[in-house]
Formats: C-alpha cells, structure tokens, sequence
C-alpha cells in the first residue's frame, strides 16, 4: 500500500518505521526543520518537509496519486481535520485516520465526518475505567459461593436517586439496596426509605451487572 | 441583528468596531483578555475569552443565536474548522472566514464556505497598481 503519514513526531515516526518494515511505501511529512534533519537521517528520501495543511506539500508527497490511506498525526487538531478533509475531498483518498490530541475536539471530528479517529486521552481513560470499575463504587465484599457482591456507592446531587424513595428507583432486576448510611447513622433500606444527595448506599448485585447499576446511580 | 467574531486582531476588532458602529450586537470572543483593548475603551458589545475551538465558549458568546459569524484568528486551520462548526453545528447562513493561503481558501470556497483570502486581494492590488503606473518612456540606448 502506499500512506502518506502528516507528522513526524513520536506517533508519526513510529507508525513510518513499522510500516515500512511491513513492506509498505511511506511518505512522512514533517514541519519542524530541526524535527525533519532528524527523521532524514533514518528515513532518507520517504521524509519531506513541509507543512502538510499546504496543497502544494500535499501534492509532492504524491497525494493526487493518490495513496490508499492517510493518517493525520500532528499534535494540532484543526491541522489533522484540514488535512484529512483535503486528502478526502479534493483528492479522493479512499481512507484517512486522525489523531485526536484533545478530546473535547472529538466532535468537531465527527461533525465534520472524518473518521476513524483515535485520541490517546479517550483510550486511556477507557482502559482506566474498564480496569477500575468501582470508579465511584467500591467493592466491598465478594461473595464467591453466592455469586453475588456487596457495594457502596454515594448519591450525588446530580442523581435522579436524589429525594425519591427505594421502592421509586430503577434499579436492574439483579440488585437491591441493603442500607443507607447519612450523618454516621445508617437504616435499613426499605421500600419506603427516602434518598438524600450525600447519602452513602450499601447495594448487593451480581458481578457483572455493576455499569447497569452504576447507569442507573447516575441518570434515570 | 447579532453577530459573533472569533479572533480579536487587527482584522477582527476592526470587523467587530465596524458592525457594532452599524448597529450590530457583536460579541468578541480571543483567547487573550488584553485583546479587549484592540476594541477601544468604549467598547459596550460582549467580549468573551476562550479559545473559538471550545462548544463552551461559542454558545457563550451566544453562537446559537447569532445572524452572521466572523471567524479572523491568527490560524488558517482554526479558521476552516471554526466556520465549519459555525455552519454545521449551528446553522448560520453568514459565515465569514478570514484565509490567508489562496489555495485553502479557494478548495474551501468550493465547498460552500465564504473565505476572504486577504493575500490574493493584496496580490491582484499591487499587480494592479503597477500595471496601472504612469510610467516614463525611456529611450533604448543602442549597445
């Protein structure tokens, strides 16, 4: 295949470098002129210096051959959006892959159809949360034999638990409420016991059902 | 009628001063504070700051309601993507976009974006202007 690669920093040179191992045609488009005398020495004639946001440095890395795939890795956004766009629409590139720098830009991403894209930032916190799924509940005790698990949680102002009463919640089918903890007292969750926001409730559910329950703490 | 202008440079505030002195509601939104000064110290229209790239700040420079939007920050690449925002996120028909590189400005016009590209008119100007020199007829000395 033939991709041209916009940036040439850590990300770009690294994709470069292992596609070129792959066997593939790279051309590297790099900015920096101190960057680019760098990348030179290992990539020879497969880096051009350029800003790749320029039609005319596009056009020299072959892109109105034009190439099978782009991928738009500067660590500017609005750079790697113009890009992909140029590449899509005025040449025909059949793929572009963008790098998303900063995740609040990812919907102008997605309004402006340019995907796929991938933010460092966003898969990170995926994983974080994937690896931490007590983010905002704790896993208090398992209990094996049972299959079953007890967990605390907080209900937060925002909640829709917020001022309703236990037997008003949505909760999934496999959870309940064990007890409600506010101000170092704590009762019994019944049918009728009222929420408050600040409280800390204990809950008893089966693995795995831990999201839906969480879903359900923090919107109806 | 309402407008916002995103970048407050020499192009922006002066945009901005013309259509307030018209009549126009205008906010300014530039990522600097001082950039205020650039409006004078009369200014009365909205003066925002943030980076014109962030939702937040574009619908509190009152975006949503907004008849015409002006996107001159120092940044041909912001710009493009600002105006496009503008246009597709929040249906405005009179979107203006300052671009200094002709040929972004000329791939984007085509696609439906209204782009000034103040270089090809200081181009067309000065050629112009030579051309249009009274210019001394000079003898041609034999060699």
């Amino acid at each position: 295949m033939y991709i041209v690669i916009a940036g040439g920093g850590k990300v770009g040179a690294n994709v470069a470098r292992t596609l070129l191992g792959l066997g593939h045609e790279v051309t590297l488009i790099e900015q920096r002129p101190d960057r680019f005398r760098q990348l030179e020495e290992e990539f020879e004639h497969q880096v051009q210096q350029g800003d790749a946001t320029e039609i005319y440095v596009l056009e020299r890395a072959g892109i109105a051959r034009p190439p099978d795939l782009l991928l738009a890795v500067t660590g500017d956004d609005e750079d790697n959006l113009v890009i992909c766009q140029i590449a899509k629409e005025k040449y025909g590139v059949p793929k572009v892959i963008a790098r998303v720098n900063d995740p609040r830009n990812q919907p102008h991403f997605d309004l402006l159809g340019i995907s796929p894209t991938i933010c460092a930032t966003s898969s990170i916190m995926a994983l974080v949360e994937h690896e931490v799924p007590e983010h905002g509940l704790i896993h208090l005790l398992e209990l094996r034999n049972e299959n079953l698990e007890i967990v605390e949680v907080q209900v937060d102002k925002s909640s829709p638990w917020a001022g309703k009463t236990v037997e008003r919640l949505n909760l999934p089918e496999d959870s309940r409420l064990i007890s409600v903890s506010r101000d170092g007292h704590s009762e019994i969750a019944v049918g009728s016991t009222q929420l408050h926001a600040g409280d800390r409730v204990l809950a008893i559910l089966q693995p795995g059902s831990e999201d839906e329950f969480r879903r359900a703490l923090v919107k109806s | 009628m309402k407008a916002v202008v995103v970048g407050c440079g020499r192009v922006g505030s002066r945009v901005a001063r013309q259509l307030d002195r018209s009549g126009w509601d205008v906010t300014v939104v530039d990522e600097k504070d001082d950039a205020l000064r650039r409006l004078g110290e009369h200014w009365s229209g909205g003066f925002i700051v943030g980076h014109g790239m962030d939702l937040d700040v574009l619908e509190e420079a009152g975006i949503e309601s907004a008849d015409a939007v002006v996107v001159a920050t120092n940044g041909d690449n912001t710009n493009l993507v600002i105006g496009q925002v503008a246009q597709k996120r929040f249906d405005i028909t009179c979107v203006v976009v300052r671009i200094l590189d002709p040929a972004r400005a000329e791939f984007y016009a085509t696609r439906g974006l209204r782009t000034v590209c103040p270089t090809s008119t200081a181009i067309s100007v000065l050629t112009e202007a030579v051309r249009s020199c009274q210019l001394p007829v000079r003898e041609r000395v034999p060699a």
